[in-house]
């Protein structure tokens, strides 16, 4: 994982709660067995017509927002299936922060080994940042902060995310670090098999 | 110290603790994977020439891509593309390489992989159990702690046999009374979701108890938990008992003999102790459950069938639909009907579905497909004449898989029809482009596919076996 500390950009505001991980990469595009190429197909039944042609109003097709590398959705975002294929889909796309009131458990664990940042605000914070479409932000994952409107918000990251984020760590090799706890357990535990 | 069942599990499985800056490792003792979520795990094994650390503590079956239609004149599976097809051959390869049993295609053990893991007995209490899958949730029946992972994930397990974890928080869900005999568990955790919401158990992991819960067989309790993730929880847990232990005797991956009899002294100590207390507490009366049904496009969305849309429904889901507010669904046409899926298609499931049917013709209107959820289950329906009576009905009696869950390998609804289906998610799409799904229980669907529209609560029958 490259290491990430700061990202400015556009934000791009898809107020809608509860976007499930079918809505973010439908069922059908998970017949892969590599992780490229998904960006295309982010968000396709909204993304896309019948005719496959863009849908003009939605937002990640609209200038400026089609360049956003930061994602403000409503809440509960990213529940549903465990695909890590959602995320693939938005870091492909270029998407690199994902922020709402609330982000499902499954989405966020995927997000974070795949250089998606997912930040969870306060619901009044979350409300101030639902009006920030189009504006350029700033979100400092050093000072954990984000800045939009002339406004300075505070989010907390949980410790080990903020370090693997800062230091491009991959938490296999956090893994492997413990290599002997783990054979110490094995030899410890009962197994009725 | 008290514990929940919950703490039990946990801590007999931490490599190591957590501290404030970093995650506790856990070990997993029961791995699961299928054919969509893991080809970029091995991929990953590959690239960093990694072994597989315990190849013995992983199981794989086919599922998701796999066609429900039976084998060519030459015994051939017809795939619905070739993208299917590379798949599945991917994982057998993935399989042979790294040592890993499988049950592939044609295997009289293939099925959906939280059909196959119990009904094999690797499903036992106590167990770690991880599966790139969210609905892995539906082992906690057995009171193990399983929950769904990422491919990332997937690739750590194969690798060290543990994932990096933050301690989750536990919801306690008590069910007071019991159900009603013509409601089901499907109709009991509806009722739960709806209570909750789709996001009201993030973070947390669920334990199901009461009278309403000891009162049901390994098979409602696997639905209860199956659903926990569609109320955002890490897992769903229910304290395993008799009715546990006799399901899982004899089973092929169950404990023998001495090994048996100590399995069942320690199982018997997994459970809330005394006092325990969890971070949430939510209770409802199965008593008062009535038949569900969903008007919208999450399983939060849920209702009474008798019942009419709420005011509170949000205007996209409605739009979706085709539904406005306050209206009833009950004499909706219904285009399709799907019994099936890791919710619901099992054999009491079937059972159920039979009885329904039986005697009786599918509307002509409706297409409905039964598919069992493994060739276990297929099996045993069709030595007890089940399949008999869906074809007489009309229905279609298709070989195991995950099928029109999720629609990967062909088996999809089109854009406007209306499916009522037995299965665990309502959203846009999630059954085919535009399609629009009523989540339902087994005896609810059976009911429609023979009306071809909702049937109201009232005007269900009860099943001889009930009466
Ligand atoms: S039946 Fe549906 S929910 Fe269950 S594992 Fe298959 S696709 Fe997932």
């Amino acid at each position: 994982m490259e290491s990430l500390k700061q990202v400015e950009t556009i934000a791009a505001v898809l107020p809608i709660e509860n976007i499930d991980t079918d809505q973010i990469i439908p069922a059908e595009y998970l017949k892969i067995t590599t992780k490229e190429g998904l960006g295309q197909h982010v968000f396709s039944n909204w993304r896309y017509d019948s005719e496959g042609g863009l849908e003009q109003g939605f937002v990640l097709n609209c200038r400026p927002t089609n360049s956003a590398k930061v994602l403000i959705a409503g809440d509960n975002f990213g529940c549903g299936s465990s695909r890590e294929h959602a995320p693939w889909a938005l870091t492909d796309f270029g998407i690199k922060v994902v922020i709402s009131s609330s982000i499902a458990d499954i989405f966020r664990n995927n997000a974070v080994k795949n250089g998606l940042l997912p930040i969870v605000v306060d619901s009044n914070t979350h409300q101030e940042l639902l009006q920030s479409n189009g504006e350029r932000i700033k979100v400092d994952i050093v000072q954990q902060s984000i800045h939009v409107n002339g406004m300075i918000y505070q989010f907390k990251l949980e410790p080990f995310t903020r370090y693997c984020f800062l230091n491009g760590l991959d938490q296999l090799d956090f893994l492997f670090k413990h290599e002997q706890q783990i054979s110490d357990f094995e030899s410890r535990q009962e197994c009725f098999l | 110290m008290v514990k929940t069942l919950f703490d039990k599990v946990w801590e007999a499985h931490l490599v190591t603790q957590e501290s404030r800056d970093t995650p506790a490792i856990l070990y997993i003792d029961t791995h699961l994977i299928h054919e969509v979520t893991s080809p970029q795990a091995f991929a990953m094994l590959r690239e960093k020439k990694l072994k597989v650390r315990c190849p013995q503590k992983t199981f794989a079956t086919m599922d998701h891509s796999t066609p429900t239609s039976k084998p060519d004149s030459n015994g051939n599976y017809v795939f619905n593309g070739e993208k299917e097809k590379l798949q599945v051959e991917q994982l057998k390869k993935n399989c042979q390489e790294f040592g890993i049993s499988l049950f592939e295609l044609g295997d009289d053990r293939q099925g959906i992989v939280h059909v196959v893991g119990p009904e094999q007995g690797i499903t036992q209490p106590g167990k770690t159990i991880v599966c790139g899958d969210s609905h892995t949730s539906t082992h906690g029946a057995f009171g193990a702690l399983a929950f769904g992972i990422g491919t990332s994930e997937v690739g750590y397990t194969l690798a060290t046999q543990c994932i990096p974890q933050r301690k989750p928080k536990t919801m306690g869900i008590e069910v007071k009374g019991k159900l009603a005999p013509e409601v089901s568990a499907k109709d009991l955790i509806l009722a739960i979701i709806a209570k909750i919401g789709i996001g009201g158990a993030t973070g947390h992991v669920i334990e199901y108890y009461g009278e309403g819960i000891s009162a049901l067989d390994m098979e409602a309790r696997m639905t209860i938990c199956n659903m926990s993730i569609e109320a955002g929880a890490k897992a769903g847990m229910i304290a395993p008992d008799q009715v546990t232990f006799d399901y899982l005797a004899g089973r092929p991956y169950s404990p023998k003999g001495d090994s048996w009899d100590r399995a069942v002294t320690a199982w018997s100590n997994l459970f809330t102790d005394e006092g325990a207390k969890f971070d949430s507490y939510v209770s409802i009366n199965a008593a008062n459950v009535k038949p569900m049904i969903t008007y919208g496009t999450n399983p939060e969305m849920a209702i009474p069938i008798d019942e009419k849309i709420p005011e509170s429904a949000t205007q996209q889901a409605l739009n979706y639909m085709g539904f406005v507010k306050n209206e009833s669904l009950v004499d909706k046409n219904v285009d399709v009907v799907f019994v099936g899926s890791c919710t619901n298609s099992r054999i009491t499931d079937l059972r159920v579905v039979a009885e329904v049917l039986k005697g009786q013709r599918v509307s002509e209107k409706t297409r409905m497909l039964v598919v069992p959820g493994s060739h276990q289950v297929k099996a045993q329906a069709e030595a007890e004449n089940l399949d008999q009576v869906f074809i007489e009905a009309g229905a279609e009696w298709r070989e195991p898989g995950c099928s029109m869950c999720l629609g990967m390998n062909g088996d999809i609804i089109q854009p406007g029809q209306i499916c009522v289906s037995t299965s665990n998610r309502n959203f846009e799409g999630r059954q085919g482009k535009g399609g629009r799904t009523i989540l339902a229980s087994p005896r609810t669907a059976a009911m429609a596919a023979i009306a071809g529209k909702l049937v109201g609560a009232s005007a269900q029958p009860l099943c001889e076996e009930y009466a």
